[in-house]
């Protein structure tokens, strides 16, 4: 960039044409024009920060929080799919309807079960990774780009394989059970074998991701912490529980919330497990997801409003974790 | 590859430290022992894929599975590829996360650069509300989405696909956690004294020291864009015009689908990303690793 080495004094922080700069300014002429040039200067200081903020938030309101907000006034209509613009106020009738719901309750409680056993494992094998790529090793770079590399796959083929792998008759899993004595389970038509399925997917996919997370934070915990550790002559195990875990813990709160909010919303992995690929979850709904039964309301039986309550409610519930989360962490670290 | 380059700097700079002080082990055969095995269990089902893809229907059909490839790769390739119309789904994801990438890694290191390096009111709210925004579910808002776009009649259209992945929450906290350490305050000072305006400092001062965050940013979304599948399942058809996944989760429509096809095709959406990360690898670990170390 061009230098401007100007007599005059560059424009300071605030006011740069404030009085008692040097007299170098000899017209009238110049005078204004500088005047004129600090004021765009000021105008652009002032301003600019906002210019470079505004694109996200009217983009986030146009895209975020309007249609958040919609949504929930949609909830409290009846609004169908075939006639989108017409809406009748029905109040909370559609939350009351859903709630009458038995599949409501049923795609609740799969979304909480798939959620726990997807998560759970997940971000504890997450942690154990971390923790082993965390010593010196060869070729770790290695290990670190394989194990992302479900990550770049997407959920449509990833799920569309794990239906073949977990096949009732032919699948790679039972072929490999048998030699352990175990009899073919049906891991599509049975309750917890296609919910851990569908959960595998979610965690083949996750794991390696959240492991580079926690890597990343325990490389970033000092190094003296683990010497007096030693020192004070704790093992291995010890430092990883009264060092690792403690400086941790930040993290591991940001991955449970980013998990769960993930684990609300699963949708594309139980649509493709389903042979028919329908949105039911199943013959008997035993893997349908909130997010699937939200699909189902809304284009399957079109039902606008009633998939706008269910919308909101998933986000009620999510708020609740998170305060619950919140609470959680604060006892955690008054304890501390 | 060399064990020694395997880490972002940061931990290279404090390695000879912890060498000396004996504070980091070196990994033991079992620490070898349980990364094989999540390897192994990571690439598996993609080079199962690929192995599958070869066969023909009949062969899946058995058992034992199949473990070595068979002669009919090309063929199921060239099958899926038109029985999906993969062609026009690998341009139109190619459009759709290539303006997604590009879009949100601009607007993402104005903002971010705003947020980490300019002082103006109301910095500290905003940053907040940015982050809160990373924690509202995207479900919440598909549905009068949906109803814009059947208002607008962009059903099937791409735009109705683009303009919603416009903006990243993520992209904007990756920026700015990047743009705090990277980009010294002297440097700006010192623009600002030649008289420079705030787009000159972007443009020539920001941009050039953003330059690595912003290709690992837009590499992150656009592996993100590519895989996106519950928005655009919804507004693009299947046959008409689709992307990728939702082309790919077409394929396995049908009573009595052709297995090897369905990962035939699997195979086909996988490839370009897993080709992504054979050479960029690294810098997208990197990425990654940076993103999580939140100040």
């Amino acid at each position: 960039m061009a230098t401007r080495n100007d007599t005059a004094a560059p424009p300071a922080k605030e006011g740069g044409a404030a009085p008692g700069r040097p007299p170098a300014v000899s017209t009238e002429d110049e005078r204004r024009h500088r005047a004129r040039l600090s004021r765009r200067w000021q105008r652009d200081m002032r301003w600019s920060p906002y210019a470079f903020v505004s694109p996200f938030f009217l983009l986030f309101v146009a895209f975020g929080l309007f249609p958040l907000l919609y949504t929930g006034w949609a909830s409290l209509h009846q609004v169908e799919m075939t006639a989108p613009t017409d809406m009748t106020w029905v109040g909370m009738r559609n939350y009351t309807r859903i709630f009458d719901d038995d599949f409501f309750w049923n795609a609740a409680k799969n979304t909480l079960t798939i959620g726990i056993i997807s998560t759970v494992p997940q971000l504890l094998m997450a942690m154990g990774l971390a923790h082993i790529l965390n010593y010196r090793l060869r070729a770790s770079t290695f290990y670190r780009v394989a194990m992302l590399a479900p990550y770049a796959t997407s959920i449509a083929a990833a799920s569309l394989v794990f239906v073949l792998l977990f096949g009732r008759d032919y699948g790679m899993i039972n072929w490999a059970l048998h030699f352990v004595g175990i009899d073919a389970i049906d891991w599509q038509n049975d309750k917890w074998p296609s919910q851990i399925a569908v959960s595998s997917i979610v965690i083949w996919r996750w794991t390696g991701y959240n492991a580079l997370i926690y890597l990343a934070a325990m490389q970033a915990i000092p190094q003296d912490l683990y010497e007096s550790a030693a020192l004070d002559g704790a093992s291995r195990w010890k430092q990883f529980l009264h060092v690792t875990l403690p400086s941790l813990r930040p993290t591991i709160l940001f991955t449970v919330v980013v998990s769960t909010i993930g684990a609300s919303q699963v949708f594309g992995e139980p649509l493709l497990f389903d042979a028919n690929k329908g949105a039911s979850g199943g013959a008997e709904h035993q893997f349908q997801t909130l997010g699937l039964y939200l699909y189902e309301q809304g284009w399957v039986n079109q039902h606008l409003g009633r998939a706008s309550a269910i919308a909101w409610t998933m986000f009620l519930i999510l708020i609740v974790v998170g305060i619950v989360n919140y609470v959680i962490s604060r006892r955690l670290r008054a304890s501390s | 590859m060399e064990p020694e380059d395997a880490v972002p700097t940061a931990r290279k700079v404090r390695r000879p430290k912890s060498a000396r002080a004996g504070g980091q082990m070196h990994g033991g055969p079992i620490a070898y022992a349980i990364l094989i095995l999540f390897t192994i269990g990571s690439l598996f089902p993609l080079v199962w894929t690929a192995i599958a893809a070869s066969r023909d229907n009949n062969r899946l059909a058995q058992s034992p599975p199949p473990f070595v490839f068979g002669s009919n790769l090309f063929h199921n390739l060239d099958v899926a590829w038109n029985d999906a119309n993969l062609g026009k789904a690998f341009v139109n994801t190619t459009i759709v996360a290539g303006t997604s990438a590009a879009t949100i890694v601009f607007l993402s290191t104005i903002a971010g650069f705003a947020f980490a390096k300019l002082r103006f009111r109301g910095r500290g709210a905003l940053m907040l509300i940015v982050i809160g925004t990373m924690m509202v579910p995207p479900q919440l808002s598909i549905i009068p989405l949906y109803m814009m776009v059947a208002k607008l009649e962009w059903t099937d259209q791409l735009q109705a696909v683009i303009l919603p992945s416009l903006v990243s929450a993520f992209g904007v906290f990756f920026m700015r956690q990047y743009l705090i350490q990277a980009l010294p305050d002297e440097i700006i000072e010192a623009a600002r004294v030649d008289g420079a305006s705030s787009w000159r400092v972007v443009w020539h001062v920001v941009f050039p020291a953003a330059r690595p965050a912003m290709a690992v940013l837009g590499m992150l979304m656009f592996v993100q864009t590519w895989n996106d599948f519950l928005w655009p399942f919804l507004v693009l058809s299947q046959t008409g015009n689709p992307t990728v996944q939702v082309a790919v989760a077409g394929l396995g429509r049908g009573y009595t689908p052709d297995q090897s096809l369905i990962m035939a095709g699997a195979l086909l959406g996988t490839l370009p990303l897993l080709l992504v990360f054979a050479v960029f690898g690294k810098q997208i670990v990197g990425g990654i690793m940076q993103g999580a170390v939140k100040g």
